[in-house]
């Protein structure tokens, strides 16, 4: 700086009269100082922000971290073929036909057994099947129709706690408060103790929460079937924004004759990225469900929706990108007599790929996490069934994050911090394969 | 120069050609308009086969747009419509049903910045061809790509990294290779727009020594800023100011005896 001064002054003096430098005031000090102070307002904003997504991400893995261990309890269960199937048949349908409650009578008997119920003594059998969840009969009679051969034999199975026993074993419903505020009782908390002291009740690897759908008790819970809802929907939104908005932004860009239509089009993009998501999801309902007859609650509408919502973004990045393409490259391609299709798709395209890759992942990213609109199109359901196509019903991450949040159990609310966990996993990824995708395009000149 | 003096001057001073070499390219009062504005007011000349022409004359002249007229680079611009005709042997370059790719793998071009594919060096070069069609076979295209790489004199310099990008060669290579990736196509006119002014006085010379090579196979014309350069490679000159064609004649005769006024102005640095 000063070297780059100094010649000046003296050359305008013309070389005669001599003068120090330091005399001349160019605010040398005072211009430092303003690039100090802005570097410091960058620091500090940079900080602030860090702190906020570290308190941000700590309260969240703080509240949910709890949730991937669940409290099970293992009795041996005497497979009896005398209450599973009185009648002899053993096939499958015959185990989910039938009465229910005699699968409710195997895990009476194994309960009674493991923690040493006098068979008559009714109330202390009631408490001790408090402690297991209520899904565990169905969970039973469906693991026997999968494994038929298991009748006959005796084995160990690991039965869910219910949640508030969960809740209890990780601390966070405490012994020391008064019983009758308490949702587990004393009586239950001796039995609990007891079941600890033989090593029945543990803590094991939720993977439920990964498999299971939806269910009112929240240790049958789970996000699989939004996690498979959020992944078809996102396949939907990929195989159409990405080739549509592509194709569309080379188009405007490369083709389209700049006149009034065009500009009119382009601010329309601009406004319809700016638009609210929950219209879009209005929009969805109306077209795709009233009008189309389309499945209600499926991925597939959600995908449509959510394409809607996403193409704006990505026709933004694309054009973005496409313009960066000096446009020297065109004039070489065309000075060869490469047709105008032949520059863009074997020059202008591929250098403009990791910005479009990069718009891409941005707008799926958005897509992924965007709730209203599909509470719109009714993915709020409950659905326990797994979706096997992109046409049922199922709900999707942000959404089960939604309905979970709304449910007053201890165990519901360790859940939903979970589900937000897994949902910044997913998007994680994403942006991980984006970052992969991006620098193996990335070409240099 | 004063506009009364431009609007008063309406032909074109012109010497013939000693050698009366065959034309290859006529134009005919050719006018080009960007929106409202008229760049070009009329240009008519003779550009002979085999030979070197340069259009000369201060920026904004209308040299570039003219040149970029001959394989309808214009084309390319919004709102530039051009009139008048040009006409490539007895081919007229502005017909509706001429092929305006046909017609630039007939006529190539250089351009001021050297702007390589971000690609090998080999794919450089091999890109026309392919599009084209020219080679029947890769030993077809292998053989393409060397003997342009030889006709640009590029080839010894990269015959040992050619599937390196062509990026990474320097400022003078790179705008041989894109010469070298003009006549893979073999192009009856090669076009350079300011070709030389991206690069140093040694890049600048190899260049300048390729064109005079490049002459005996191809009709050039080229558009420089560089008075000596014109003086150095051409065999013909037309001077271009503020979109009129001032002056054509053979080189050595614009420059040592000019007829106009405003040629002499320009060439002695009165003006540019």
């Amino acid at each position: 700086m000063t070297e780059a001064a100094s010649p000046l002054p003296s050359s305008r003096l013309g070389g005669t009269e001599v003068r120090k430098i330091s005399k001349v005031d160019i605010g040398l000090k005072r211009r430092y100082a303003a690039e100090r102070r802005f570097r410091l307002y960058g620091l500090l904003a940079v900080t602030i922000a860090i702190c906020f997504l570290a308190a941000l991400f700590s309260s969240i893995v703080a509240k949910g971290y709890t949730a991937f261990q669940q409290t099970r309890i293992s009795m041996i269960v005497d497979f009896n073929p005398a209450v599973i199937a009185p009648d002899g048949d053993r096939s499958p349908a015959a185990i989910m036909g039938g009465n229910a409650f005699r699968f409710d009578d195997l895990i009476a008997a194994s309960l009674q057994k493991t923690l040493e119920i006098d068979p008559n003594d009714e109330d202390a059998l009631y408490d001790g099947l408090d402690l297991l969840s209520k899904g565990s009969a169905p969970m039973l009679r469906s693991m026997i129709a999968k494994d038929p051969s298991l009748i006959g034999t005796k084995r160990n199975v690991d039965f869910y706690a219910t949640g508030d026993v969960d809740s209890f074993i990780k601390g966070s419903i405490r012994a020391d408060i008064p019983e009758s505020q308490r949702l587990i009782k004393d009586k239950h908390i001796v039995l609990i103790e007891k079941l600890e002291k033989e090593g029945a009740l543990r803590l094991a690897f939720n993977t439920g929460l990964f498999t299971n759908g939806a269910s009112t008790r929240p240790e049958m819970a789970g996000v699989g079937v939004a996690l498979v809802g959020s992944l078809y929907m996102m396949m939907v939104v990929l195989v159409l924004s990405l080739p549509l908005g592509v194709a569309g932004s080379i188009y405007l860009e490369e083709f389209a004759p700049k006149n009034r239509w065009t500009d009119l089009i382009e601010v329309n993009i601009n406004n319809l990225a700016a638009v609210p998501s929950i219209v879009y999801g209005l929009l969805g309902l109306a077209v795709f469900i009233n009008f189309a007859h389309l499945p209600r609650s499926a991925s597939l509408v959600g995908g449509l929706v959510l394409t809607l919502t996403t193409l704006p973004t990505i026709i933004i990045a694309t054009r973005a990108a496409l313009k960066a393409v000096p446009p020297s490259i065109r004039e070489a391609g065309l000075g060869v007599g490469a047709s105008k299709m032949q520059t863009v798709f074997h020059h202008v395209l591929p250098l403009a790929m990791p910005g479009v890759l990069t718009g891409t992942i941005i707008g799926l990213a958005h897509a992924l996490g965007e709730t209203a609109p599909l509470l719109m199109i009714g993915m709020k359901a409950f659905v326990v069934e797994y979706p096997t196509t992109p046409f049922d019903p199922s709900t999707a991450l942000p959404t089960q994050i939604y309905m979970w949040a709304t449910e007053p159990e201890r165990a519901f609310t360790e859940r939903t911090s979970a589900a937000i966990i897994v949902l910044l996993a997913f998007l994680l990824a994403m942006n991980s394969l984006a970052i992969i995708l991006r620098r193996a395009f990335e070409r240099r000149w | 120069m004063s506009a009364v003096q431009v609007a008063t001057t309406f032909e074109t001073v012109r010497t013939p050609d000693p050698a009366s070499r065959p034309i290859k390219i006529h134009t005919a009062n050719v006018r080009v308009t960007y929106g409202q504005k008229e760049a070009l007011h009329g240009v008519s000349i003779g550009i002979p086969e085999k030979a070197v022409t340069a259009f000369i004359g201060p920026s904004g002249c209308g040299k570039s747009t003219f040149l970029r007229c001959i394989n309808r680079m214009n084309d390319t611009i919004a709102g530039a419509r051009v009139e008048g005709t040009i006409k490539l042997d007895d081919q007229d370059v502005y017909d509706p049903d001429l092929d305006v790719v046909e017609l630039r793998a007939r006529v190539g071009m250089v351009f001021q910045k050297p702007n390589p594919f971000p690609k090998s060096i080999f794919d450089n070069v091999a890109y026309g061809p392919r599009i084209h069609g020219l080679a029947r076979s890769k030993a077809d295209l292998e053989e393409i790509v060397v003997t342009s790489l030889q006709k640009a004199s590029l080839f010894n310099e990269v015959k040992d990294r050619l599937n390196e990008p062509g990026t990474g060669l320097s400022g003078g290579q790179q705008q041989r290779l894109c010469i070298a990736r003009a006549i893979a196509v073999s192009p009856e006119v090669i076009l350079m727009d300011e070709p030389c002014s991206a690069l140093d006085p040694i890049a600048t010379a190899k260049v300048e020594e390729l064109i005079d090579e490049l002459r005996a196979n191809f009709t050039i014309v080229i558009v420089t800023h560089s008075m000596q350069q014109a003086a150095r490679v051409s065999q013909r000159t037309a001077f271009f100011h503020l979109g009129h064609l001032i002056e054509e004649g053979p080189t050595d005769h614009v420059f040592t005896n000019p007829l106009e006024q405003r040629t002499q102005d320009y060439i002695t640095g009165r003006f540019g």
